[in-house]
């Protein structure tokens, strides 16, 4: 018996244990999702305990070092971690921008004192992050920001509206892109974190096609941002944007793989159409389309296993997360497309009980973000064009 | 891990080799496997480049390879790759085998090697046969061609008749799309011992001698200049020791023969669709238009973006497929349609932007595109095409 198959019993004893049963079903919706910070309420007692269970082992965020509150566990450890959860399909106990963001962009560009005031406070909840990144006249073009960091001494006086910030109006901490030269475009941004209940910052939440308002519009109006606060030099931001736009994307292509998602594909088209006396459903075309799907959703969550193994290995192209952000939005789409047609007129309903209040149009329309946010479609094939196949400018 | 519950260890994906023991395998190849590459990679550029193909189109050579080239492969060892070290092969897996074909694609090499040392070694292995067939394989002396299609699509059903007659069988009906049959040594050939063509029960696999009494064999050229046979088998006699596995249980010597195949067909479609999409990215790099290389069109750019993300997946689904094969997982029968369907589909992307991105020199019989073009066209079709695969995994899903 080798230590990894050690490790493997151990940790599915340990789950076995510790997985409140209420947190091995599905996620419903939005409120099934733990976000934590400060005024997190949890759904169920479960969730919180849960929470703290795998937040207890560092599991949270189970490849950080310990010392920032991670599990220390090895890419192969990770692994067999992720895969025991998946096997007894254990959600993730704790969603953040922390975690997939803001967490890799600290662990590599912060100061220690910043790692050891953020970190452990990431892994087990505490505070909820959002994103300062993009700004009315700076989205696919984002180095184009005009955000103001005016220099008062040991601190930034920040000046200026961000657009686009997921859940800015429930979120403790923001990290933050801001202007601190105009000499250079790119070279002039900082890299800054503060509080939200700083004085002088606001939030005003859009409300967006699928009736949702997940993003605000940000406000700052002179709010005192400590240097301290500074991650990487002055003017080096763009950098740490960078390095953390990967994880993002990432994060994001993640999304095309959501668990569960054939079979609520299969199911939904099933219930609404029905089979034929093959047992086929009774919809040649669109079983062909769902086929076709199937096979390159498929092939994608291979990919994705790769590309994690590949990241974890430090064999990765650095412009690969790009790829990954590219295909996995747009099978996202497509998915729910299929969802959408395989639904009929039952898929439609907006309001209804039956339809947990318009569930499936309103995730249809939410997936429509995805080949936006976080760098277009566009954006993401100019990258793989020039830094992957070299191509000319 | 308990060894008694190796079933459920399998049970969900990313777990491999768990039943021999050993650690889940990263879905990238090992040290090894790399340096086994960059050896086949060399050999192949250098001896079978697509200049082999071209040179033996021209000549329109009747056999369709070179058996020179094959004994290279053997003196190689890549004849016996699949095949254990107790018949002198090198015991390695379907990752290693599809490194080998990967090259044979990418170089549009013609080879016996899919068909001898893959589907065919697939089929004998741990059966009497293999005693008989596996040294002459091993030393790049014996053929295979595996005898399954018999409409122009391929599909399930199997027609073709073998009737009990004294000590062995009799065979009767017909074969199409037959790779290297008229030159192979060996004929494995799928027969319906038992029950209706579309039964799954009641098929046999027969090892059958080309030179056999009432066997008629027309190889045709195909458009890739490949040569595929029609087989007519007129109440063609064969021992009972001619059958390969159990008589009416043949189907899972089919489908582990068509499991290995298809992966090898998906590995053999990356090396095309990858050696034509270097092609095509070093001519945007190259060909001048207005002034300026027409790789940095943003129109271009794009398209040869999204080729790429197709690719990579498509290898991704090859190279799982592959490792759940060699880790004899249940999973591998769906991951292998996947990897097929997928390669099917991104290659014959991969050549259509190559022809069309080349404009009009990719039209002419001169460059070298329009074989990678051919070549991708068959091997989508061979051993079901993207639609089959999808169907199937639709079928195993529920709709």
């Amino acid at each position: 018996m080798t230590d990894l198959d050690t490790f493997r019993t151990e940790t599915r004893t340990w789950l076995e244990a510790n997985c409140p049963p209420e947190m091995r079903q599905p996620i419903r919706s939005e409120k099934d999702v733990c976000w934590g910070g400060r005024s997190y309420v949890p759904t169920c007692p479960e969730q919180k305990q849960w929470l703290d269970a795998m937040a207890s082992r560092g599991w949270t965020v189970p490849d950080w070092p310990s010392a920032y509150g991670g599990g220390g566990l090895s890419p192969a450890e990770t692994k067999i971690l992720r895969e025991e959860m998946k096997a007894i399909g254990a959600r993730s106990p704790l969603n953040s921008f922390g975690i997939s963001m803001l967490g890799p962009a600290l662990l590599k560009y912060g100061t220690e004192e910043q790692k050891l005031e953020h970190l452990p406070r990431i892994a087990r909840g505490e505070i909820r992050w959002c994103q300062g990144y993009s700004e009315p006249n700076a989205g696919s073009d984002l180095a184009g920001l005009a955000t103001a960091a005016e220099d008062g001494g040991d601190h930034y006086i920040v000046t200026g509206q961000k657009v686009w910030t997921s859940y800015a109006d429930q979120a403790d901490w923001i990290f933050c892109l801001v202007r601190t030269s105009k000499e250079s475009k790119q070279g002039g941004i900082s890299f800054v974190l503060f509080d939200m209940a700083s004085e002088g910052v606001s939030t005003k939440p859009i409300l967006l096609i699928s009736g949702y308002s997940p993003f605000c519009e940000t406000f700052f109006d002179r709010v005192k941002v400590p240097k301290a606060n500074r991650v990487h030099d002055e003017n080096k931001g763009w950098d740490v944007a960078k390095y953390l736009l990967g994880h993002e994307r990432e994060m994001i292509s993640g999304m095309g793989l959501g668990e569960g998602g054939r079979d609520t594909l299969v199911s939904g088209a099933l219930a609404a159409i029905g089979t034929d006396d093959a047992g086929r459903l009774a919809d040649p075309l669109l079983r062909a389309d769902m086929a076709r799907f199937q096979v390159r959703a498929r092939a994608f969550a291979a990919m994705s296993e790769r590309f994690i193994d590949e990241l974890k290995a430090g064999r990765a192209h650095p412009a690969q997360p790009s790829m990954m952000k590219y295909y996995g939005t747009e099978l996202n789409k497509e998915r729910h497309e299929l969802q959408m047609a395989g639904g009929g007129s039952a898929a439609l309903e907006w309001e209804s009980e039956a339809s947990r209040t318009g569930a499936a149009p309103r995730a249809w329309l939410r997936t429509k973000a995805n080949s936006i946010e976080g760098g277009t479609s566009e954006i993401q094939l100019n990258i793989i064009a020039k830094r992957i196949l070299d191509l000319p400018s | 891990m308990a060894p008694s519950s190796p079933q459920k260890t399998l049970a969900y994906a990313g777990v491999t080799r768990r039943v021999k023991g050993i650690p889940p395998m990263p879905l990238y190849l090992t040290e090894d496997q790399t340096a086994l590459q960059d050896t086949i990679r060399d050999f192949v550029a250098e001896q079978a480049p697509v200049a082999h193909l071209r040179a033996l189109r021209d000549a329109d050579d009747p056999t369709g390879f070179s058996r020179d080239l094959w004994r290279q492969f053997a003196d190689m060892g890549f004849t016996g790759i699949l095949i254990g070290e107790d018949h002198g092969g090198l015991g390695l897996g379907h990752v290693e085998a599809g490194l080998v074909l990967e090259e044979i694609g990418r170089n549009l090499s013609p080879s016996p090697f899919l068909t001898t040392a893959v589907a065919a070694v697939a089929a004998l292995r741990n059966t009497p046969h293999a005693d008989r067939w596996f040294p002459g394989i091993v030393a790049g002396e014996t053929v295979a061609a595996i005898a399954i299609d018999e409409a122009a699509k391929h599909r399930d059903a199997v027609a073709l008749k073998a009737e009990r007659a004294g000590n062995g069988f009799r065979l009767s009906g017909t074969k199409r799309f037959v790779a290297h049959a008229h030159v192979a040594d060996l004929l494995i050939v799928a027969a319906r011992t038992a029950g209706g063509a579309s039964d799954r029960d009641g098929v046999t696999l027969f090892a059958v001698p080309r030179d056999a009494a009432g066997l008629e064999i027309r190889p045709e050229r195909l458009a890739d200049a490949s040569l595929a046979a029609h087989l007519n088998f007129d109440d063609v006699a064969v021992d009972a020791d001619a059958v390969i596995g159990e008589v009416d249980a043949g189907r899972t010597s089919l489908d582990r023969l068509l499991r290995a195949g298809r992966t090898g067909v998906a590995a053999e479609l990356l090396g095309v669709g990858g050696g034509s999409m270097a092609m095509t990215m070093s001519y945007l790099k190259e060909r001048k238009q207005f002034g300026v290389p027409i790789g940095s069109f943003q129109a271009l750019q794009h398209r040869a973006a999204h080729l790429y993300s197709e690719m990579e997946v498509a290898r991704a689904a090859v190279l799982k497929a592959q490792q759940l094969l060699d880790a004899d997982s249940d999973a591998a029968d769906e991951a292998v349609s996947v990897a097929k369907a997928m390669a099917a589909m991104a290659t014959t992307l991969s050549v259509n932007e190559g022809v069309q991105m080349h404009g009009g020199i990719g039209m002419t019989d001169e460059y070298d595109i329009g074989f990678y073009m051919k070549r991708a066209r068959t091997l989508a079709e061979l051993w079901g095409d993207a639609n089959y695969h999808a169907d199937r995994l639709a079928v195993a899903a529920g709709y």
